[in-house]
Order: structure tokens, then sequence, then C-alpha cells
């Protein structure tokens, strides 16, 4: 017996002998014998929880996270506050544990709770249709790029170098698949160039993927590079930081077809990376190409107002290989954390929360630049995150930084060797003026010691 | 009978948060500016900004948490009661995995940090990663994909990848007539055509269909084993070697992994690639549709096609800096890593390195089972489903609800209610809906599709005799009432805090969002 089973020896007897077997061996009387595994797993024995605690614990310890540095770390998942009672209603059974709602009648809870999820993406992005959430922000862009296919069958996609290097390359892959190209359109001043994205533009094009605020940082002008793709017919898929869209233009009133994104930010803890969500948001048409569950409002028996998972028949457990997705377990668990960080923030809150984000990162901003040898990327608008050349080398200066115990960003060669001194900084609220007059103090003196060296070595 | 009265959840009709906003009312309280303000203008110009602020609710945080705890006593859940869902594996979700999941070392890792700083965390992946090769009989593992139908996709990109190194362009991809549904679905976004393979008299593959259709345009068959009928494939060395021998890959769908642990290994079966649940077998809880996680293992020759980047113990050495990104830290023991540079990966498919969290709580499981408790964890599961068909054939119910095939069983079965239609004027769906009212979730209904009306049971290894018992007694009642009185269970459920839900209705005029 094994810790979360129950059978006790006696329960084992009766139970073989109620099934008329003498042994669990007859059981498995079905696996050829070459194939049972003989001598066991080659794993260690089970040990006791307090045990497993402490290994994992020891572990965990082993990690610097965002407690034990100051962080200035973004590029796609940023350590925004995540309130109290998140935890606590996630960590209810009733939300925690159950699967898929496949009976509604008992799961009018997790149902009801997409119904508003949607409703919130919906308002956020200022879209009519809303799925329950994909997994996460690179790959809903992936499944954006499929909706598209089904949508207009064209199979030439033209990607702004200003998507996440992530969602590219995940669109790459997904590409061999769908049996689609996908090719860059370049950058001017960090962000997205009009003229490019209209010359590679034709009638083949299927979608053109953009991203609000792009992946440095930058404010794309979503309308003007929107209206040049829908001349030729193209889809518009834009992924957007949600919770920059207190402050930005939603992608909705910007000709977007498609705002899908990364969900994380909506009160979902770092996690090394996952599990979060994805957001998908589309203009009507789409409804019923869309990935995914969806919930929709109906009634009961005796007339009272309930939920059910609809449209199913775009699914694969109905349509099979004419799905509109094969998705089926996405991250329900992440999209509530999503909807009640949204509460909790509210009408207001979203508003001062961009606007607080918006004035920090602009004095983030001016402070670097304004350091010896620093120079800003790029000069476009930004949110909460912004590019910097640093005119040393990347890596030296970060870690040197770290030994300070200042995480001072992303070094953006890990993508583009072009950009081998660029350094991606993101602010959150949880980074106040004190922590960035010190991220200044610490990569000033950084910047000045790998200059130092690199002449030393010159 | 009728039912007059309304429970209180019945009589608490359904408001949604944003009903419940008023105008003024608040949660957050959020950090006063501490920088010198610039006017807005100045930073983003008004054409790029939003007009009117989105609509999202007004309502404090005492509401805020009411409001959804009285939700989640709408939803009938896992630690409360009996989830038998087939295909599923409602196991027990370990409340320790919760706390160390939580840790902030885990719970507040930016995903970027460098891998000399994120050492725990790689070290504990890499550690999931050879564990799962060992239950899977296969040497390399990918955590990356995020659930199983993402793990499928990745298996059948990899199976593309490598015929496609050898020079060859397949067309097909095999499934049997009993596969989930997203195996065809997979399938067709991975870009090849699905050719579906019949099932044998016995519930297995149909061999014979298999070899008519297995010829070098075929790219994989895709198996689930045992499958979605309960029954392991007797003949799954000769369906490999079938495969194999068109030069195709054998893929396994890991959804019913969970009585194989520890007892018999898809790679020793001959499977290529193979896909786990981490939400099924190894516990994540599934949280009402996910997070999920869906790593793959695969044999040496699909190897060199994983996604990246990977994770590595860099032997021998300490890290001067790892290729990707030069980290270093003082000379000190870093050896864990993740490799990007990896020229013939078919890439992506996601972020990051996948979902961290559920491999924190799969890692954990495996680490309080060992060896001999995932062996026990197999065992149990084919005893406790072995048990429930013979307590539901000692209730008397085997006469409408026979058994789709007589035979031994794995760690779940599929009955027909075929009979129960006929004999006694109710569908597997007033079955299903009727064990509600009794307090239990009823089991997978209309699946897998070749048999008619029904119900596929899972009741894994977690379960209790006595809660068997209490189902199989359950079922038997149920029959009994409606020999006596269809109607009782046509229009059930009774309790619930709604009762049948119109779906026609809700797909016909569909309603997804509220209008604000």
């Amino acid at each position: 017996m094994s810790r979360y089973t129950s059978a006790t020896e006696d329960d084992r007897r009766a139970m073989l002998e109620e099934i008329g077997v003498a042994s669990i061996e007859e059981l498995f009387a079905d696996i050829p014998r070459e194939l049972l595994l003989r001598g066991g797993l080659d794993l260690p024995q089970g040990r006791p929880e307090q045990e497993v605690y402490e290994h994992l614990r020891e572990l965990a310890e082993r990690n610097v996270s965002t407690e034990r540095e100051i962080s200035f770390l973004g590029a796609g998942m940023y350590d925004h506050y995540v309130p109290a009672l998140i935890d606590s209603i996630l960590q209810r059974s009733e939300f925690l544990t159950p699967y898929t709602p496949y009976q509604p009648e008992v799961s009018q809870g997790g149902l009801q709770v997409m119904f508003e999820y949607q409703t919130a993406i919906c308002e956020l992005t200022a879209l009519p249709v809303s799925n329950a959430s994909v997994y996460e922000g690179p790959s809903a862009v992936g499944a954006a790029a499929y909706l598209a296919k089904l949508a207009n069958g064209r199979t030439r996609m033209l990607a702004s170098r200003g998507v996440h290097p992530h969602s590219r390359e995940t669109l790459q892959t997904l590409s061999t698949g769908y049996g689609t190209t996908v090719e860059d359109v370049a950058l001017r001043d960090g962000a997205t160039d009009l003229d490019a994205l209209a010359a590679a533009l034709a009638d083949d094009v299927g979608a053109v993927f953009l991203q609000q605020p792009n992946f440095l940082g930058a404010v794309e002008d979503v309308a003007a590079l929107a209206a040049a793709a829908h001349d030729h017919g193209a889809l518009v898929v834009c992924a957007c930081d949600p919770l920059s869209l207190g402050v930005l233009a939603p992608p909705g009133a910007c000709g977007v077809d498609v705002a899908v994104g990364e969900g994380q930010t909506l009160g979902n803890r770092l996690d090394f990376g996952g599990p979060s969500f994805g957001f998908f948001a589309a203009s009507e048409e789409h409804l019923r190409q869309m990935p995914g569950r969806i919930a929709g409002e109906t009634v009961d028996a005796d007339g009272r107002r309930g939920f059910v998972l609809t449209l199913q028949t775009r699914e694969q457990h109905i349509r099979r290989e004419r799905a509109t997705s094969n998705i089926c377990t996405s991250q329900a668990l992440n999209a509530l954390a999503g909807v009640i960080y949204l509460a909790w923030l509210g009408r207001r809150g979203i508003v001062e929360l961009g606007e607080l984000l918006i004035q920090r990162t602009a004095y983030a901003r001016d402070a670097l630049a304004a350091l010896p040898g620093v120079s800003t990327l790029h000069d476009r608008p930004v949110v909460r995150e912004f590019a910097i050349r640093l005119g040393a080398p990347v890596h030296g200066v970060i870690e040197r930084c770290a030994r300070e115990g200042v995480n001072p960003g992303y070094a953006l060669a890990r993508d583009d060797p072009e950009l081998a001194d660029g350094l991606l900084v993101a602010i959150t609220e949880q980074r106040s003026r004190a922590d960035i007059d010190r991220l200044v103090d610490v990569l000033g003196a950084a910047v000045a010691a790998e200059r130092d060296v690199v002449e030393v070595r010159a | 009978m009728s039912v007059t009265t309304e429970t209180p959840q019945q009589r608490d009709r359904a408001r949604t948060v944003f009903e419940k906003s008023r105008s003024g009312r608040r949660a957050a309280v959020l950090p006063a500016l501490d920088v010198p303000e610039r006017p807005l203008d100045e930073l983003i110009p008004p054409t790029l900004r939003r007009v009117d602020p989105p609509r999202l609710p007004e309502i404090s945080e005492p509401e805020i948490v009411r409001h959804y705890n009285r939700l989640s006593q709408r939803n009938f859940d896992l630690d409360s009661g009996f989830y038998p869902l087939g295909s599923c594996t409602m196991k027990h979700n370990p409340k320790l995995h919760e706390r160390v999941a939580a840790l902030p070392g885990n719970a507040r890792l930016h995903p970027a940090q460098m891998p000399a700083r994120a050492q725990g965390a790689l070290e504990l992946m890499w550690r999931l990663q050879g564990a799962l090769a060992e239950i899977a009989g296969l040497p390399h593992v990918s955590l990356q994909p995020s659930a199983g139908s993402h793990g499928e996709l990745a298996g059948v990109l990899l199976t593309r990848a490598y015929h496609r190194d050898r020079g060859e362009e397949r067309t097909k991809v095999l499934t049997p007539d009993t596969a989930h549904g997203t195996n065809p679905a997979t399938v067709t976004m991975a870009g090849y055509q699905v050719v579906k393979v019949g099932t044998a008299s016995d519930g297995g593959v149909d061999v014979d269909d298999l070899r008519a259709k297995a010829d070098e345009s075929v790219a994989c068959l895709m198996l689930t084993n045992p499958n979605t009928l309960g029954l392991f494939d007797s003949n799954i060395v000769e369906i490999a070697r079938v495969v194999h021998a068109v030069g195709a890959t054998l893929y396994y769908d890991g959804a019913n992994l969970n009585p194989m642990m520890g007892v018999s290994r898809p790679g020793d079966m001959g499977f290529d690639i193979v896909h786990f649940n981490l939400h099924k077998s190894f516990t994540q809880p599934h949280g009402g549709g996910g997070p999920g996680s869906g790593p793959i293992a695969v044999s040496e020759r699909i190897e060199p096609f994983l996604p990246r980047p990977l994770v590595v113990r860099r032997e021998g050495h300490a890290i001067a800096g790892s290729a990707a990104n030069g980290d270093r830290v003082g000379g000190s023991q870093t050896p864990y890593d993740l490799d990007y540079d990896r020229p013939k990966s078919i890439g992506r498919l996601r972020g990051f390195q996948g979902n961290y969290g559920v491999f924190v709580r799969s890692y954990a499981y495996i680490c309080s089972l060992g060896a001999d408790g995932l062996r026990d964890v197999a065992e149990s599961s084919v005893l406790n489903a072995n048990y429930l068909l013979a307590r539901l054939r000692r209730a008397g119910v085997s006469q409408y609800l026979p058994l789709a095939y007589d035979r031994i069983c794995m760690h779940e079965f599929v009955l027909s209610g075929a009979p129960m239609k006929r004999d006694l004027k109710i569908r597997t769906l007033d079955l299903a809906k009727r064990l509600l009212d009794f307090g239990f979730h009823p089991p997978t209904v209309y699946f897998p599709l070749l048999v008619e009306e029904a119900l596929l049971v899972e009741p894994t290894e977690t379960e209790t005799r006595e809660t068997l018992d209490a189902f199989a007694d359950a079922i038997a009642e149920i029959l009994n009432e409606a020999r006596e009185d269809p109607e009782i269970a046509r229009n059930a459920p009774y309790s619930t805090p709604v009762r049948r839900l119109d779906e026609a209705r809700a797909a016909k005029q569909p309603v997804t969002r509220q209008p604000l």
C-alpha cells in the first residue's frame, strides 16, 4: 500500500476473490510475458512526505527568485504583484480538482467563471468573441495562424520582428504542419516598418502578426499596420499585453481581427515560465473557427439561468480530423486567476496601474539612458519595458549587477546576435523608485567597469 | 416523483461579477506614484491611447471572495467525491504538491533567470526527465509541451522532421477508430491525412486492416495502449513490427499510462514517441480544464529533432558560460543548463521551458512513491477497475449495461447502455444525470464512439473498496428505479444547483459574453 491508495491485504484478497482471479498478476495476463518489466523501475524508493518536502525545498533554495534580488527581467513574463485572494480562491478544491466541465449541472461554478472571463477579455480587447483560454502566449500566436489558414486558405504569413522571438519560433515550428511559410518584417527605430510591411504584402498573405507593445517595448501604431494588411485581405493578428489595455488603444479599435496574448501578467505567478494562460479573442465572423472551449449562457429545465460549453462541433472530441484545433485541456485555473485579478484591479485600477507603469518606466529609461556609454535602442513610446544599448559587454554587466543583488534585465543577444550589447529592462509596480535608483547606480558602475576591462584588453 | 422545493443553491440565481459591480467600489490599492509625474500625452500620444476605460467590475475584496467562493460551491470536485471519468485519471491530488509548488524559489522564479541562478529548477527538470524516460523505457525527454494534445502535435511534427531528414515526404497517419479525438485533430494540424484502422472483435487493433493500410506513404501509427476500451492490445509486438517494416514511427498516446507504470514500458513495446499527461498519471490537479503538461519521450533516432531548449547536465566541469548567454558564477559548479544548440530541432512549441509548476508537482509525486509505489499505482488501478466491474455484475446490472468487450480490463472499462435504452427506456445520458443526484460524478459518456450508448468508467487507484461498492449499488438502484418509472432518470438531476440545461439553445443562439 502506498500512501495514496487504500487497499489493505484483506481488501485485496476480497477484491481478487470477487473478480475471480488468484492474483494481481492474472489481471495483467493480456500483456505478453516478454513485455513485462523485470526487476522494476530503476528509480529510488519512495520517501516520507517530510523528506520529499525537504528535498524540494532544498532544490527551490538554489534558485534566485524575484524575492532574493531586485529583478528587472521581463521579456514576456513580468513580476507583478499577485493579490492574496487569488491564492486563496485557487486553492479551493472545488476549483482546483474538477475536470473540464463535461457535466454542466455540477460545473456551474467553473462554467460561469469561463463566461465571466470571456466577458472580461472581450471588454479588454474590444473584440466580440473570446474562448475560455489556450495554453500560453507564443502558442496562442501559433493557434491564430491556424485560424487564419482556416479562414482564408492563404499560406504566406508575415511576422513583425517586434513579435516575441518565442512566438516567431513557435509560428515557424507549426508552419511545417500547417503548410504555411513565415517571413519576417523588419523594424525601424524599434517599431514595425510600415514600408517594409507594405512591400511584403500581397494577395497571398494570410495573416500579419504584430505585438503590442512589441518585444523591444515599443508601442506600435497598430491601426496603420492593420490598414495596410487589410488592403490585401490579410487577417491581422496582434499579441497584446493585457495589462496595458487600460491605457493603450484596444486591438478591436485598431482593426485587429484576432487578439491573443500571454495572460501571466493577470494574477498568475512566474512559476519559471508556466503554467499561465493564453487568451484568444476575435471578431464575430471567426466565432466558428475559434480553437478551444467556449462557455455560453442558456437556461435549465425550470428556466433558471445557466452556463454550458457550447459550439462544441468545432472541437476535437466531436469534429475529430476536421476540428478547428486539437486543444483539449487548456488553462482553466490560470484563466480563473486572470478574471479574479481583473475584478480586483477593476475599472479604475487597470488605468491607474497602466499609468503608474508608464511613469516609472519613463523615469527609469531616462535615468539609464543618461549613464555614460548607455543609450536607448529606440525612442518610441513605451509602457513597462524598454531597450537600451550598454556600449559594454552585456553579460559582464549583468554578472556584475547580479553580484550586487540586482538583475538588470534581459540580454537581447539571447535571441538576436545583432543586438549584442542590448538590454531589455522591465518595470513593474513592485519596482519602486528606490529600486530603480539602485539599478541606475549598480548598472552605471558595472558598465564603467566593463568598459575599463575592454579598454585594458584593447 | 415530483420535486416542488428548490434547494438554497437553486434559489440563488446566477449573477455574474459584472452584475455585482457598483460604481465607486474597488479592491486594489496600488502603490503611490513615487517618480516625478510627466504629462501622459508626452509619453504616449493620445492617438495610441484608449478613449474609454474597459468596463471591468467595480467591487470590493470581500465581495470578490464571496462571489468566487459561492461559485466554487456550484462545482463538483474530486476532493469531495468519486469522479470515475474514463480516460481522465481522476486520482487524488496530494496536498504536499501545492505547498512545494508555492515555495518562492519556484513560484517567483523568472523564466528568463540565468541558468546559473536557476540550478535547483533545472536540476528538478533534469531529474523529472530521467524518471519519465525510465517509466517510458525511452532514453530522451522534452518537457516543453503544455498538455497531451500539445505533446501529440510535437510528436507528429517530430515524425515529419524524422522522415524529412531521411529525404522522405509521407502523407498519412494511421489512427484506430477508438482513438481520442485529439489524435485525428492533431494529424490534420500537422499536415497529414488521417487513415482509420478498424477494431477487431477482441477490442484490439484489427491487424489485418493495419497490414492492408500500412505502406510507405504512412508516416506514423498513433496508438493508446491500453486503448480507450481499457484493453491491453496483446498484438502490440506484431503491430510495432508491421509499422516499423514500412519505415513509419509508432506513437504512444499516454492518456492511459497509469496502469502501465512499472509494469510494462511503451519503449519496450516498440513505441518511438510517447507523450505523458502529467495531469492524469502524475497528479497535477485538473483545475476545471487545465493547466496540464504533456512531456514527450523519444527513441535515439527521434532525439535530434526534439524541441529546444532541452535541459542538460554538463558533466565534469564548472560551466564558464553557456553557449547561449555566457552565464558564469565565480567557478562554482553549475552543471545544469539549457541547450539551444540543436540544429535539427523542430524548434519551439511555446514560450520558455514549459509548465514548470506542473513539473514540481509531478516530480514530488515520483519522489514520494518511488519505483514500488508507482507499480502499486498501476496494480491498484487495475484491481479497482476489475473489482468495480465484478461488483456491477453482482449487482445485476449486466443485463442492461453489458461490458462492451467481455475481457479482463486494465484501469478502465466500457459498458454499453444499448440494452438499457431498449428495455428500460433510459439513455446513458439519463443514467449519468441521475448519478449526480446520488452524489457521484458520472463516467465519461458516449465515448469511445464505436460503442453504442457508451459509459467509460475509470475508478483510479486512490478510491476505496467502499466507494466502489457504493457506486455499483447506486447504478443498480437507478436501474431498478427506471424499471418502475423511467421518467425519474429522464428528468434528472433534481438536486444540483441547476437542472438539465438546454445545450441546443446555447449553440443555436450563442451568448458567449455578457453585454455590458
